[in-house]
């Protein structure tokens, strides 16, 4: 596909003096690095980084009967985040297999906003809506074309966003966030500490046409903030074990056996879309549950990549895999057979038809110091 | 005989070294293009191969991707360091980064490789 066919975010036309190399991501052009994935990975690590995101979807749920709603269709428990908290939850099939994994903002008692997967922003759109007409006076609108989103992350992230802003970053504890924020002399901008990376940081969201002026202000605040790609986000969200949809979560693979069971509250008063399909797997135990592999033989584990046993059985498949840039350790998540899912036990890699020696081991890969 | 570079439409180059014997590595063109480095499986002293078949596999963060025989012959050296230090191959791609040393018998093959000029041609074509 030629690049000028791909999906823009506001912030395309300033890649190139940044030195991206822009690459097709799921119908979207989006800088894959700009210096290297590795020294990008090291500076959200060590001090801060800065991710154009803005290709994420988000949909405003509003209306009187907006939680209510959102408590049918999420498998989290959207009652229990007061306004200006945020929460991750997962979307199901009745069947339990995942729509989507999303973050919920509480706007207001009556006002949401969902932030979806960028390659799901069509299909989470109709499933909401489908879904939405059960539910009396409500409004539901996809204005993830109106919104732009830049990720800052890594341990300076508070103090560097501090440098451009008034309010009190400090305030704002973890999955919560301020709205109508000004940065930078821009104004109207919801802030998040929330992030994809395994590190402290924020998430800002704002209008599409201010998205450009706030990159470069970000940029220019401190020596220490690096523009940083989609490759070091992946690599990131990697070792600190958060799920890629279309990798560790699908239409085949529920949130229970994701290993994001936090986001199911079977408990909750209310009904919600797969409760009974997931109560069930549940009781019954999971068949097979997501852990982390490290290669003891040579190779990389890739996506897709099968695991076997010793005698050749087929257990799991690897999810997502990769060179670890802090670890330095060549490890892989693999959705495997419960049976053999205990930390220490020998498994197989299939690698261009070689079975290369690992062993499962603990997640997340790294923990936030 | 001629001790010119050549490339491939692949992105490799190689350099001979004497009338039968051959360097072998990625262009930086591709190093680049493939981002950092991080593991490398090679081929093997001995592996018999022909023009176009895969010589091994080179892996950066993101991916994996085969390089392939500029030519025919056999690989009688490797580049043993880059199991450790496959960085090398963004950092010096033409000389410590080399791939392998290949005995070729059709000196023709290296003629109907790209010449330097023919191959910055094809990395602008891409690139429009």
């Amino acid at each position: 596909m030629s690049q000028d066919a791909l999906k823009r975010t506001p912030l395309f036309p300033l890649y190139e003096q940044y030195g991206a190399k822009v690459i097709n991501f799921g119908g979207w052009a989006l800088p894959v690095h700009f210096s290297s994935i590795i020294d990008e990975h090291q500076a959200v690590r060590g001090a801060a980084g800065l991710f154009d995101v803005s290709h994420m979807g988000e949909f405003l749920i509003e209306g009187h009967q907006a939680e209510s709603f959102l408590n049918y269709l999420l498998t989290n428990d959207v009652t229990k985040i007061s306004i200006n908290q945020a929460q991750y939850t997962a979307m199901c099939y009745p069947d339990g297999g995942t729509v989507d994994d999303l973050l919920v903002y509480k706007l207001a008692d009556d006002r949401f906003l969902l932030v979806v997967n960028a390659a799901n922003i069509e299909k989470d759109f109709n499933w909401v809506a489908e879904h939405a007409s059960r539910f009396a006076g409500l409004s539901i609108s996809n204005i993830s074309d109106q919104m732009a989103q830049l990720a800052i992350q890594g341990p300076q992230a508070e103090q560097i966003l501090q440098q451009l802003t008034k309010t009190d970053l400090s305030q704002i504890k973890g999955f919560h966030f301020l709205q109508e924020i000004e940065i930078a002399n821009i104004s109207d901008i919801l802030v998040s500490r929330t992030g994809y990376t395994g590190e402290d940081g924020f998430e800002l969201y704002l209008a599409n046409s201010e998205a450009p002026k706030l990159w470069q202000a970000l940029l220019a605040a401190n020596d220490a903030i690096m523009a940083c790609g989609l490759g070091a986000r992946d690599t990131l969200r990697f070792e600190a074990r958060l799920a890629l949809y279309g990798q560790e979560l699908s239409d085949k693979i529920s949130p229970l056996e994701a290993g994001i069971s936090f986001t199911v509250k079977l408990n909750k008063p209310a009904d919600f879309i797969g409760k009974t399909a997931l109560a069930e797997q549940k009781a019954a135990g999971l068949k097979r549950k997501l852990v982390g592999v490290e290669l003891l033989g040579r190779g990389i584990p890739r996506h897709d990549y099968r695991v076997l046993t010793a005698e050749g059985t087929e257990i799991g498949v690897i999810t997502s895999g990769t060179h670890s840039p802090s670890l330095k350790k060549h490890l892989g998540l693999a959705l495997i057979n419960t049976d053999y899912s205990e930390v220490g036990t020998t498994v197989y890699i299939e690698i261009r038809n070689k079975l290369v020696e690992a062993k499962i081991v603990k997640t997340p890969f790294l923990t936030k110091k | 005989m001629t001790k010119t570079i050549k490339f491939t439409i692949k992105h490799e180059w190689i350099v001979p070294l004497t009338d039968n014997r051959a360097r072998i590595g990625i262009t930086d063109f591709a190093q680049q293009e493939l981002g950092d480095i991080v593991y490398v499986e090679n081929a093997e002293v001995d592996d018999k191969v022909n023009a176009g078949d895969s010589l091994g596999v080179i892996e950066s963060v993101k991916a994996a991707s085969d390089f392939y025989a500029p030519i025919s012959g056999t690989i009688v050296k490797v580049n043993e360091s880059l199991e450790d230090e496959p960085e090398k191959i963004n950092s010096d791609p033409y000389e410590a980064g080399w791939l392998v040393e290949i005995e070729f018998t059709d000196p023709s093959e290296l003629e109907q490789l790209l010449d330097e000029a023919a191959y910055q041609n094809l990395i602008a074509e891409g690139e429009e």
